[in-house]
């Protein structure tokens, strides 16, 4: 909605590249390794030598299909390589192996839930258009100044360079910056469920671009559609959007046009900026590249894959809040990273029950993983450890406090909580004999507090149960130490 | 000297493998400056090779199929450190840091490198003019071209400058030149020779082959360098027979076609004609039945390949923008003016030439009319060969229109040029294997090919015809010694 009463739609769709994450390059035995010395994993193949050919990585075809089928894709039978041209010097050959016309899958969709501060969560269907193979390219390093714009020459680091990517083309499903978000965060965990990439967008292994336009109402046709790249988080990506859904309508509200081009978000100054205008679209001279067979995924290893499928986070989601009976807010916080649902489900597993195991580890627990940046499959306190702590808690063993105050020794050093108890004496003192002792030495000690209360100041039961917890360091059961205090009181 | 004769002599210590390739050098030595079959002499790799082989076999040590065997390589066959130019000027100074898989397979086999041989640039040309580092000469007739755009690797052969060599074929460029310089040349089906280290023309149809002197040494380069190379995913999974055991086997019963439409052509010289009809009859008396084939498509092959093939080639060529390797413009402002400079002047007019009407046959809004119909029309050519087949084991053709031409007849006619290959391209587009092989002389002497063509993996019924013509042919018995060739 604007000033103007119009009911504004923006209309949305994420193109997102995704490096897979193989130990080899997608047509070469090259290393994939980020983050080493310029041109250290390079190959003749990788470099694009004249007489090199590109031979197909099948780590990549798996990880490609299976990355296809938790999104709902179509498994194509037969698909190509073809080889798309255009002219850059971080793109050895000067083409990029990619599919075209064929792509290796086509025709999904995924489950997102929108969260956000302040409105009701929802669930919304996002269709996804295709999912194809190709090559990265490398990257240019500008030199002889901090800016493009004073470099004296550039220099050429192909080490990126023909790493595996699945581009995922969504459906202009989107009409928020935040499910835009949203839909992008849930492809990154779903990437990182299946662990064919670790989705990490600061090193550029999940990248997303925006197709973004708005109009005039649901019905209305579309507009011109810009195109944003350079955002290097799910938030980057919310606010891009929501600044250029603005940018739109204040163009057309005050009767100036939008251009079709390429626009780069300034995460500094917090805004879109124009790169290059796309006057009529590039030719990239598409043809079947003729150096690779023909694609064939037959039923048997689409079979043998789909069954290595993991649960996909959306399924644990529904589960653990219809099954489990979690709140959504736990559920969605438990399945954000396959480890800590994973976590979460062993310790279940071990019979613990589900809301207090979940409350644990998503509070104190998730709190010390996060500050120490630790991940849950490298926890010293094993869910074997947890579900005990819980069972002593369930049955009264030790209380709540205790249990908090025995947690940080847990995780940092690992153990039983039984031993631990043991060890330090913290469990409750449940034994009737001993508290009806400690109780009639205090009605021996307090001769007036027992007249008074016998007088009918039975406030001053309050006053015994304190000092029963003083001479037990607070280890008393509170509900017994209740029942014989009161009972002594009134021999 | 046929491999077999020279391996028997090698044995005996009749002459070691320095003495021949000392004799070798010195035959390059001699007549090279004159033919410009070599664009880099290894001499001094060769010695060592040779003396390795000699010290091996003085140590008694089994010796393998080529040992000591001098071979030349087309210069579009990357040799691992050793400058690899593909005749252009941008690739003058590249150096491969790794060897292609059929000259790593011959080297295997203890065959050695005596030199790089020239080509039409990047391997597009019918006459090795078009070089970079100038023209090849037929050791027939100096005044003739070699054919191409092996021609470098024929006439090394013809002219006793090697005892084998290995070309490429893409439209007809092993073939073509075998028939004008008199020698036998084989492109093998597609898939059979692993194309890695072979510098690509275009991709779906460029195939590595042999040269050589006769079909029995053709075969045993063809045993070695063919077979399935993980590094090539368009090499066949299909194990390599041995094609020498069957080059005797008597061709009786076999079916011979003639295509109708290649007799027919109106540039087909007389002369080449008569001969090969002649080759034809001679081998129906070896008891080969002959059949009147039609292969309604045959010459449409052309148009389709200078479709595909540029189509292709853009692509394959526009790595060479000297960023990376090879030759860069000096002086040049801009990164755009970096990549046209250096492909302007780093290429030559052939090259540019189909580069430039390979991009537009893939251009948007022509991609269809051309790219996509050359593609179609392709499989219907295809479907005349398995037509064909299914009637014949082999099919006869000549294998160029004509006797070697003149240096710098087609300079200024591209497309006569290219019509030069006429009869052997279609063979490429099917991927089906070839060969030529001389089958008489024209009246200037000048050599005539005969083109036989057989299913894909019948490489061995190709040489076993081949070499029963080769072995019975009066014709061929007229022919002179290549010491005689060039003086």
């Amino acid at each position: 909605m604007s000033d103007s009463g119009v009911a504004w739609e923006a209309v949305i769709g994420l193109e997102t590249h995704v490096q897979l994450g193989t130990e080899s390059k997608i047509f070469s035995a090259a290393s994939t390794a980020f983050g080493d010395e310029p041109n250290t994993h390079i190959d003749p193949v990788v470099c694009g030598l004249p007489g090199t050919l590109p031979v197909l990585n099948r780590k990549v075809l798996e990880y490609a299909v299976k990355a296809a089928m938790a999104l709902n894709l179509n498994i194509a039978e037969h698909s190509k390589f073809d080889r798309k041209q255009y002219f850059y010097p971080d793109l050895p050959k000067n083409y990029q192996i990619s599919q075209f016309d064929e792509p290796i899958a086509e025709d999904g969709w995924i489950e997102v839930e929108i969260a956000e501060k302040g409105k009701e969560t929802y669930l919304k269907k996002i269709g996804i258009e295709r999912l194809h193979m190709e090559e990265d390219a490398g990257k240019l390093v500008h030199a002889g100044s901090d800016r493009l714009s004073g470099a004296t020459h550039s220099l050429v680091d192909y080490n990126r360079a023909g790493v595996a990517l699945a581009e995922i083309v969504s459906k202009p499903d989107l009409r928020t910056g935040r499910e835009a978000s949203e839909y992008a965060s849930e492809i990154r965990r779903i990437m990182r469920y299946l662990d064919v990439s670790d989705g990490n967008m600061q090193e550029g292994s999940l990248r997303c671009d925006v197709n973004i336009s708005v109009r005039r109402g649901s019905e209305a046709p579309f507009g011109t559609k810009v195109e944003i790249k350079n955002m290097n988080s799910f938030s980057a990506i919310q606010k891009a959007c929501e600044y250029e859904i603005n940018r739109q309508i204040k163009a057309y509200e005050s009767g100036e046009s939008v251009i079709q081009e390429t626009r780069l978000w300034d995460e500094g100054k917090q805004l879109t900026k124009s790169m290059r205008s796309k006057e009529g679209s590039s030719d990239y001279r598409y043809f079947p590249d003729p150096d690779l067979g023909p694609i064939e995924v037959n039923s048997d290893l689409r079979e043998k894959w789909r069954s290595e499928l993991p649960e996909l986070p959306a399924t644990k989601r529904h589960r653990y809040a219809n099954d489990l009976g979690l709140s959504i807010y736990d559920a969605r916080v438990l399945t954000d990273e396959l480890p800590m649902a994973e976590y979460f489900e062993a310790t279940i597993k071990l019979g613990a029950d589900a809301k207090s195991s979940a409350n644990w580890i998503t509070g104190d627990i998730a709190a010390y993983v996060n500050a120490n940046r630790l991940n849950f499959d490298q926890l010293l306190l094993s869910p074997k450890y947890l579900a005990e702590m819980l069972e002593m808690i369930q049955s009264g063993k030790i209380s709540g406090k205790i249990a908090k105050e025995i947690l940080s020794d847990l995780i940092t050093k690992g153990g039983s909580p039984k031993r631990i108890v043991e060890e330090r004496g913290l469990g409750m003192i449940s034994d009737q004999k001993v508290l009806t002792s400690i109780v009639k030495d205090l009605i021996v000690q307090y001769p007036n507090e027992v007249d008074s209360y016998k007088a009918g100041k039975t406030k001053l039961l309050g006053f015994f149960i304190g000092q029963l917890m003083k001479k037990t360091g607070g280890k008393a059961d509170p509900k017994l130490a209740n029942q014989i205090i009161t009972k002594c009181l009134l021999d | 000297m046929a491999i077999a004769e020279w391996l028997q002599k090698l044995k005996v210590g009749e002459l070691s493998a320095r003495e021949l390739v000392d004799q070798q050098l010195a035959r390059i030595k001699s007549v090279d400056n004159e033919l410009n079959a070599y664009v880099q002499v290894t001499a001094e790799r060769a010695r060592k090779d040779a003396d390795r082989i000699d010290k091996a076999r003085l140590a008694g040590e089994s010796l393998p199929p080529l040992a000591g065997v001098p071979l030349a390589i087309k210069d579009n066959l990357c040799t691992k450190g050793i400058r690899t130019t593909c005749s252009s000027k941008m690739l003058e100074n590249f150096v491969p840091p790794y060897e292609s898989t059929v000259t790593q397979r011959l080297w295997q086999a203890g065959g050695i490198l005596i030199g790089k041989t020239n080509l039409d640039e990047f391997a597009m040309g019918s006459s090795t003019e078009t070089s970079a580092f100038g023209a090849t000469s037929n050791p027939w007739d100096l005044s003739k071209v070699p054919g191409g755009s092996s021609g470098g690797s024929a006439a090394a052969v013809a002219a006793g400058e090697c005892m084998a060599s290995l070309g490429s074929d893409t439209g007809g460029s092993i073939r073509q030149p075998a028939s004008f310089c008199g020698v036998v040349g084989l492109k093998p089906t597609y898939g059979r020779v692993s194309r890695y280290g072979l510098v690509a023309f275009a991709s779906s149809l460029d195939q590595v082959g042999p040269f050589a002197n006769n079909v029995a040494d053709t075969a045993e380069l063809l045993k070695v360098i063919a077979g399935f190379d993980p590094l090539d995913s368009t090499s066949l999974k299909v194990p390599v027979p041995d094609y020498s055991a069957t080059l005797n086997d008597s061709i009786k019963g076999l079916r011979i076609g003639i295509i109708k439409e290649c007799f027919d052509q109106i540039g087909l010289d007389a002369e080449v004609k008569d001969s090969v009809l002649s080759a034809a009859n001679h081998l129906q008396s070896l008891g080969a039945e002959l059949v009147d084939i039609t292969c309604p498509r045959f010459n449409d092959g052309i148009a389709t390949y200078y479709v595909i093939a540029p189509s292709e080639a853009s692509a394959n060529l526009a790595r060479y923008d000297g960023v990376k390797y090879g030759f860069r413009s000096a002086n040049t402002q801009s990164l755009s003016e970096m990549t046209a400079l250096t492909r302007s002047e780093g290429f030559g007019s052939e090259v540019q030439r189909r580069i430039l009407i390979g991009t537009y046959a893939l251009s948007a809004g022509y991609v269809d009319a051309y790219y996509k119909k050359a593609q179609q029309v392709r499989t219907l050519i295809r479907r005349d060969f398995d037509n064909a087949f299914n009637q014949v084991d082999v099919l006869l053709t000549p294998t160029s229109p004509t006797t070697a031409f003149t240096s710098g007849a087609h300079e200024n006619d591209p497309l006569g040029m290219y019509l030069a290959d006429l009869l052997t391209i279609p063979a490429n587009l099917a991927g089906l294997p070839a060969i030529s092989l001389p089958c008489g002389f024209d009246q200037n002497g000048l050599p005539i090919g005969l083109q036989l063509m057989a299913n894909v993996l019948d490489e061995a019924r190709l040489l076993q015809v081949a070499h029963q013509y080769e072995s019975t042919a009066e014709v061929m018995k007229a022919r002179p010694n290549t010491a005689e060739l060039v003086p």
